[in-house]
């Protein structure tokens, strides 16, 4: 079965969330002339990145009374739609969110789980941890959505493809850095080998929407791409420009990549769990 | 092995971006620049030229009057290459009554006079050029605190700070700036015969080596000298950027109330835009 990817790689205005919903709209409508099936928006589209006080001024909750959300809800009925924004549940936590939106209705919120607050990064400062890794089905698929350093680390994404994510939706608002003679920023090189290690590793679709734009002085890379179970590269999107990327992909290609490479099959989650349960058991020994 | 070698092309595809980017989402389309005649404002001008056109582009040049004729020369190089628009304000005649009336000025004081005077004339072109100022200061100095608070320090915007000033001369190079301007002798002319170097004790090829290890490599000081580096050079550079790091921050405000500017009240400069 093929379905049609598309990737918003966009730019966005920070902290203008009518803006930013402007911009999602006229991208869906192109995305879908373009015959996707489903359009990806990069991490906090919906308000842009370094927010930091702003952050509790610019939340919604994904819902069909929600003004930001309702016209995005009718958008899905076109098509399905990944858009990223800061979500503030009932006790009034803030995460940096991403929702599923099909035929009307959220089928998932991811809440990010790996916060970073190191170097240029301050995100726990302002938002709440989320605490669930969970896979999703959309009409046709079997997915899970990560956030940025959710993919950094390797928990997350084993997490989703264990329970049952076929195509790994990535999404970032990755800030470039690392400048050397390469003609890529270190920040890139880095987030293109894992994606492209995990589609190999997992013999699954990664699916990576990354941002453009600056804010104050940092700037995002774009370059999203997709990689098919085989780790292929299937298709990418020009470093540093707005663009609107798309890919047919052949879910049927899940088959014929996992009947060569039975990765999923032999995995060995209850040896995964004993093992994990020790070494939390023995690191609690340690702490004594 | 210390490799500062940098992507020009993708250098320059940021750095364009960045301050077309800065000055567009303000609500500007120009940029006012300091033209010194060396290095660093050149690479700005360049920089600014290619991203917001050169006619929106405002280089003004602000000789004393013992200016080295070079710095003029030089300047005008880069306006004739860049073909931006251009001004020239010899600040004599303001800074002379002031230093007649305090003959005791050394040079240092003197000097910081001068940059902050080109100061006042910039953000003045700011207003009439309707353009933003764009900063010349580069990694090294502004590590080093080698500027004038309030004076060649102060800007919009700044493009090159995080380039250390031998990668400040590989983009030059590689971005077309004409070789006199590259090749001489740093120096903030703000007396006859001044280089960067000589009043630093050390060459900029050394500290920049330096500076890698211990900021961008994250290097302990004795890490530094076992990486080769004289102990007391070492030392030496890190204290020079630990007494200067007041240049590079707000002034502290005394914090009184829940809600502070600069502590609890957070919000990126690019608020909204």
């Amino acid at each position: 079965m093929k379905q049609t990817l598309a990737l918003a790689q966009i730019n966005t205005k920070l902290g203008d969330v009518e803006a930013n919903l402007k911009k999602h709209l006229s991208f869906a409508q192109e995305a879908k002339s373009a015959g996707a099936d489903l359009l990806i928006f990069p991490e906090l589209s919906l308000t842009g990145y370094a927010l930091q006080d702003i952050a509790s001024t610019v939340a919604h909750h994904p819902s069909a009374h929600d003004p930001i959300f309702a016209p995005l809800l009718e958008a899905s009925q076109e098509l399905d739609l990944v858009v990223g924004f800061v979500d503030e549940d009932d006790r009034h936590r803030f995460f940096i969110a991403g929702a599923y939106l099909s035929k009307g209705k959220v089928l998932h919120v991811h809440h990010k789980v790996y916060l970073p607050t190191y170097a240029l990064f301050d995100e726990s400062r302002f938002f709440a941890w989320g605490d669930r890794i969970q896979a999703f089905d959309t009409p046709t698929f079997r997915a899970g959505i990560a956030i940025c350093e959710d993919f950094w680390h390797a928990s997350p994404p084993y997490l989703l493809w264990l329970d049952g994510a076929d195509i790994l939706i990535f999404t970032s608002a990755s800030p470039g850095r690392g400048l050397t003679n390469e003609p890529k920023l270190e920040s890139a090189r880095w987030v293109e080998h894992i994606n492209q290690a995990y589609a190999s590793l997992f013999t699954s679709f990664t699916v990576h929407a990354n941002r453009v734009g600056f804010e104050d002085g940092l700037h995002f890379w774009g370059g999203s791409t997709v990689y098919d179970p085989n780790g292929e590269l299937l298709v990418k999107g020009p470093y540093h420009k707005e663009a609107l990327v798309t890919v047919e992909i052949d879910l049927d290609q899940l088959h014929r990549t996992r009947a060569r490479l039975p990765l999923l099959r032999d995995e060995r989650t209850a040896l995964v769990q004993r093992e994990m349960m020790r070494i939390i058991g023995e690191r609690r020994g340690t702490q004594r | 092995m210390i490799d500062l070698a940098i992507n020009a092309k993708l250098a320059h595809t940021i750095l364009t971006g960045f301050i077309k980017s800065e000055i567009t989402r303000a609500g500007f389309k120009r940029a006012v620049i300091g033209l010194s005649g060396g290095i660093d404002s050149a690479l700005s001008c360049f920089l600014a030229a290619d991203a917001l056109g050169p006619e929106n582009v405002l280089a003004v040049r602000m000789p004393y009057k013992s200016s080295s004729q070079d710095s003029l020369d030089h300047a005008q190089l880069v306006i004739n290459t860049t073909a931006v628009q251009s001004l020239t304000v010899p600040i004599t005649e303001i800074v002379d009554p002031l230093f007649e009336r305090l003959p005791d000025a050394d040079d240092m004081r003197r000097g910081n006079v001068m940059a902050r005077t080109r100061m006042i004339i910039l953000y003045d072109q700011s207003e009439a050029f309707k353009g933003l100022v764009v900063g010349t200061g580069n990694k090294t100095e502004i590590l080093l605190g080698y500027s004038t608070l309030y004076g060649d320090s102060a800007c919009a915007l700044n493009p090159i700070g995080d380039l250390y000033k031998t990668q400040v001369r590989q983009l030059s190079r590689d971005l077309g700036i004409p070789d006199e301007i590259v090749d001489k002798a740093p120096s903030a002319d703000l007396w006859a015969g001044q280089t960067d170097e000589d009043e630093l004790g050390f060459t900029y090829k050394e500290v920049d080596k330096l500076l890698y290890l211990l900021v961008d490599e994250r290097y302990s000081p004795d890490e530094c000298i076992e990486a080769g580096f004289a102990d007391e050079f070492v030392h030496q550079v890190i204290e020079r950027v630990r007494r200067n790091h007041f240049k590079r921050v707000l002034p502290p405000i005394a914090k009184l109330t829940n809600r502070t500017v600069g502590y609890d009240f957070l919000y990126p400069r690019d608020w909204g835009t």
